[in-house]
């Protein structure tokens, strides 16, 4: 099955984007939201579970205070106003890895609501417009065994772990954002990125997009060209967890094409969720979402409402992380960075990345140059967000350590990234394991310069005679022989020595 | 032995405490009654006698160091089947929950077992509480001890029963539209309706969360108030249980027991009465306002306009609460399941999730419970809950203003606790109406969340079967409803020269 689509120039021609963004955020908290069950991620199957995130007959829920509070935290960064007086709700709906059938969610009285978030993209500012954030509970998780596809259908069985299922969740839900046009698809990414930064900043959540502790869903529509932001919106598509920052903006560009391509052929789009496959980068039908829907949404009658005193909330208030913006014009400041090298740093997604290599010890450009040249180069190749490539803030601090003391250089600090990846410990016992050490003992590097000189007679000649630059040719020959592990800055003076240059 | 089948709870813990009986007799005494005509009432669906003697073994080696655990240590109790029991099964009388043995205790069980009564068993009940008359149970009716042919109350009919016929003398039930006090009223036995939230409902599996309550199912108002005290209090796993320490029932019970009610300002409640009541009914209760005017009490007729749409209300919130509450019952993790078979009666091959919850939805669940989840799902609806689940919580609020006002003019309200005696098995078992009309009077006490109780009144000259009175008081004054239930008690047990369940025939059912 494939989709035919329009190219993405030809789809800003004639239609004018509106996208929508859901946002999961899973909770660190110790326990679940309305239990005490550990929350632990990769426990063995079914482990942490009790009755009532069992949904056991008989068992009932007890909030969270610690989810509510985060949950007010996240408001409050998103300039939302905070609710009085707010309550729970059942969505029902039948799923096998949801125990009781119904999902406690919130409705129409969600914790926060009203706020916006200013998304930086290329030096300028979008304002994303922030519909709520309300608190609900995980699913547990189910693994379709047999089956070419993982997925329910053509599977022989399914299991179910319920160690998931409670786990606290806070959606954020913006308003349509209109106006994006060709930048829609890098708007999706930025302000999802950004969201991210601010839930690790909060420290409520892991927000490891990769173990699904954060999940987007992607609500996108097409409008005919020049309808301006106020139009009706067209029919839309809601593409469900799209897990990592680079899939947020394929699916929205592969949304906006596919939409495109039905529209232009005088179709009209279903309104539906999407499954997004990473692997293809495509987009496929899943279930049919049209208006006749019916969660039966109706006041969880287990739990009493939530009221957070307005005491309680000014006082998270001032727990609040600094402002992203003034906190960024205060980095580049102790950076020393210019305004590109800053844009760069926060476009490849490494702001806090180089945040914490410095805070580790290194020097603010040499965590830049390794963030954004051979981790970002490496991480491409890989196909993962950079955060994610697997290497740590602390250990590109170690590296660069090792490189000021004149340990390693450059070249042999690329091996200790492999051996990182691949698991073989700290930098220094790379280093140690795999033998890169620079040498800068005169014993070994004499005898390769010896061998370099009579092998390369008509160069040595050409020093002896005044010509200093070709010292390259056999500071390169001496590293051949050396494998790289010399010291270069003094094979170069052994060389002008022996040849009387020095 | 009979002998100890006889007396009331209270007494029962004096015995233990002077040294007269032991537990572990009282609670062999109790078995064997049940062995002996549990065969008629069937008022247990589960019995456990091994479970039960081993329990008052620990309690009689509590009271022999000296150290019993509370004042009815030792006194056997039954449990209707709709509390979570740590390997006891627990069916809710239904199909569905055929063979699910819970994995912990209901809160309202584990204080009894850390009280030290010796669980007897698990009763009988409509399916999921769903009935006034326990004939939905999926395992077969219970029948009334006063006279087989006859229901003995809904949907708590197994505790009422249980305790009518000397099988306990004590028994937990819950009463959502009335399933206590109604039962309690046609077996001539004593049901209680705490304040909604004053005992823990955690491990009560729920017919509709916001008008459950659990109680105590006694034959005397002290031994109900002896047993509130164990089971109520606030309960943290419960977010909807009162954080507030219980009123003094015990207190108040023996207090009310003098049958002095001199200054108490009594409203019957007009809209509770009249048309609908069989005639003996009223009759009793007339005969009780006498009684308790002659006692002190100041009485005072009080309007309450919106009960008349109680019943309407009830119906749209309780199927509602209970369509959610039954989704979880889909044979995926335990409890029934069925697989689908295709015309010729063969097993489908791989059936799909929804197949098998179809099959095991339509086998497992009796004809009310389909009918109710059909009723809550549509008042549910988008487009549609505005006009039902929305309106009913707003005469619901109505209800609570008029029990407000009530409250201002007198300290209790009082009406007959059900319209009629028991009626025959069979007579409207397939009239839901009709038997919803039997809790008309208990429902706006749910509604509102407010106690109740109901306390024999005499016997009805038509049929010559028990009827009750009930007795409300506002949220958190369950203490009245125990001094004022004590006081008609006495009044009532003075006059006629005895317990009412003295009246009741005897039950010569050979043992089974």
């Amino acid at each position: 099955m494939t989709d035919t689509l329009v190219s993405f120039e030809e789809t800003l021609a004639k239609f004018d984007p509106a996208l929508g963004l859901e946002v999961h955020v899973e909770l660190n908290t110790a326990t679940k939201m309305f239990c005490g069950c550990p929350t632990e991620f990769g426990a063995e199957p079914n482990t942490q579970v009790c009755p009532t995130c069992l949904g056991l007959p008989g068992a009932m829920p007890v909030v969270n205070r610690k989810g509510v509070e985060s949950a007010i935290r996240i408001g409050l960064a998103l300039h939302c106003q905070i609710a009085e007086w707010c309550r729970f709700a059942r969505k029902n709906y039948f799923y096998p890895d949801m125990p009781k059938n119904f999902q406690t969610s919130q409705y129409d009285e969600p914790i926060a609501f009203d706020g916006y978030m200013d998304v930086e993209l290329d030096g300028e500012t979008f304002r994303v417009e922030i519909e709520r954030a309300h608190m609900e509970e995980d699913t547990g998780k189910s693994l379709h065994v047999g089956g070419a596809t993982g997925r329910i259908h053509g599977a022989d069985y399914s299991l179910v772990d319920y160690n998931r299922a409670g786990i606290p969740l806070i959606e954020i839900v913006t308003k349509p954002i209109r106006g994006a046009g060709e930048k829609a698809p890098e708007i999706a990414k930025a302000y999802v990125a950004q969201l991210r930064d601010l839930i690790v900043a909060l420290g409520v959540s892991d927000a490891r997009m990769d173990q699904g502790s954060i999940r987007a869903d992607v609500n996108l529509s097409l409008a005919p060209k020049g309808q301006g932001s106020t139009g009706v919106l067209g029919t839309r598509t809601e593409t469900k967890n799209v897990n990592s920052l680079r899939s947020v903006e394929r699916a929205v560009r592969y949304e906006m094409q596919r939409h495109a391509a039905i529209l232009d052929g005088g179709g009209s789009i279903l309104q539906e969720t999407r499954h997004w496959h990473e692997d293809t980068g495509i987009t496929t039908s899943g279930r049919e979402k049209s208006d006749a829907e019916d969660y039966r949404y109706f006041p969880e009658p287990d739990l009493v409402p939530v009221a957070p005193s307005r005491e309680w909330v000014e006082e998270l208030r001032g727990t609040l992380p600094e402002n992203p913006t003034q906190k960024r014009a205060r980095l580049q400041a102790d950076w020393g960075f210019s305004d590109l090298e800053m844009r760069d740093t926060v476009g490849a997604g490494a702001l806090g990345l180089v945040e914490q290599t410095i805070a580790a010890g290194a020097a603010p450009q040499a965590a830049r140059k390794w963030w954004l040249g051979e981790l970002a180069r490496r991480a491409k190749e890989a196909d993962v967000e950079l955060v994610e490539y697997g290497v740590t803030p602390a250990q590109v601090a170690a590296v660069q350590t090792l490189v000021d003391a004149g340990s390693l250089n450059d070249k042999l600090a690329r091996q200790v990234f492999d051996g990182l990846v691949a698991g073989e410990g700290t930098p220094e016992e790379i280093v140690a394991a795999r033998g890169l050490a620079i040498v800068s003992d005169d014993g070994a590097l004499s005898a390769a310069v010896d061998n370099a000189i009579a092998a390369n007679a008509d160069v040595a000649d050409k020093i002896r005679d005044g010509k200093v630059a070709a010292a390259g040719a056999l500071i390169g020959a001496v590293m051949k022989e050396m494998r790289g592990q010399a010291d270069a800055g003094r094979v170069r003076e052994l060389i002008l020595e022996k040849l009387g240059q020095g | 032995m009979s002998d100890l089948t006889r007396r009331t709870a209270a007494e029962l813990a004096d015995a233990l405490a002077g040294g007269e009986t032991t537990s572990v007799e009282l609670t062999q005494a109790h078995l064997d009654r049940i062995a002996a005509v549990d065969g008629d009432v069937h008022a247990f669906l589960h019995i456990d006698g091994e479970g039960a003697l081993a329990q008052a073994a620990a309690a009689d080696a509590r009271r022999a160091a000296g150290a019993p655990a509370s004042p009815l240590d030792g006194v056997p109790i039954a449990v209707k089947d709709v509390m979570a029991t740590a390997g006891l099964p627990t069916t809710c009388g239904s199909r569905i929950l055929e063979g699910w043995v819970p994995p912990y205790d209901a809160t309202v069980v584990k204080r009894l077992r850390e009280a030290g009564l010796p669980i007897l068993g698990k009763t009988n009940m409509d399916e999921f509480a769903m009935g006034s008359s326990t004939e939905h149970s999926a395992y077969g009716a219970t029948h009334n001890p006063w006279d087989l042919s006859r229901i003995p109350g809904g949907s708590g009919g197994g505790s009422a029963a249980a305790v009518a016929a000397y099988e306990a003398p004590l028994a937990i039930g819950t009463d959502t539209g009335g399933s206590i006090r109604q039962p309690g009223a046609v077996t001539g036995t004593v049901g209680v309706k705490p304040t909604y939230g004053g005992v823990s409902r955690y491990g009560l599996v729920a017919l509709a969360n916001s008008l459950d309550q659990a109680g105590p199912v006694t034959r005397t108002v002290l031994d109900a108030a002896l047993l509130h005290e164990i089971i109520g209090g606030h309960d943290p796993l419960d977010s909807t249980s009162i954080d507030a320490p219980l009123p003094k029932l015990v207190d108040a019970a023996r207090e009310g027991a003098s049958g002095d009610l001199t200054g108490v300002r009594i409203g019957v409640v007009t809209e509770l009465g009249g048309e609908g009541y069989q005639p003996g009914v009223l009759a009793r209760f007339q005969e009780s306002v006498e009684l308790m005017t002659k006692a002190g009490a100041e009485v005072v007729e009080v309007s309450c306009p919106t009960f008349v749409h109680a019943l309407a209300t009830y119906y749209l919130i309780l199927p509602a609460e209970a369509s959610s509450n039954l989704a979880k019952f889909d044979a995926m993790r335990y409890g029934l399941r069925v697989l689908p078979e295709g015309p010729d009666g063969t097993v489908l091959p791989s059936p799909s999730a929804e197949e098998v919850m179809r099959a095991t939805r339509d086998a497992g669940f009796g004809d009310e419970v389909k009918r109710r989840i059909i009723l809550g799902t549509y008042a549910l609806s988008s487009g549609y809950y505005d006009a039902y689940y929305g309106q009913a919580q707003k005469v619901r609020t109505l209800v609570s203003r008029d029990f407000e006002a009530a409250f201002q003019q007198a300290d209790v309200l009082i009406s007959p606790t059900a319209p009629t005696t028991a009626f025959k098995l069979g007579e409207k078992v397939d009239d839901p109406l009709a038997m919803y009309l039997n809790d008309l009077a208990t429902i706006p006490a749910n509604l509102s969340g407010v106690p109740g109780i109901s306390v024999p009144n005499g016997l009805a000259d038509e049929d010559g079967l028990p009827s009750g009175i009930q007795i409300l008081a506002p949220a958190l004054a369950d203490d009245r409803v125990y001094r004022v239930g004590a006081a008609v008690e006495a009044l009532h047990i003075a006059a006629w020269g005895g317990p009412l369940l003295a009246q009741a025939p005897e039950l010569e059912g050979p043992a089974r």
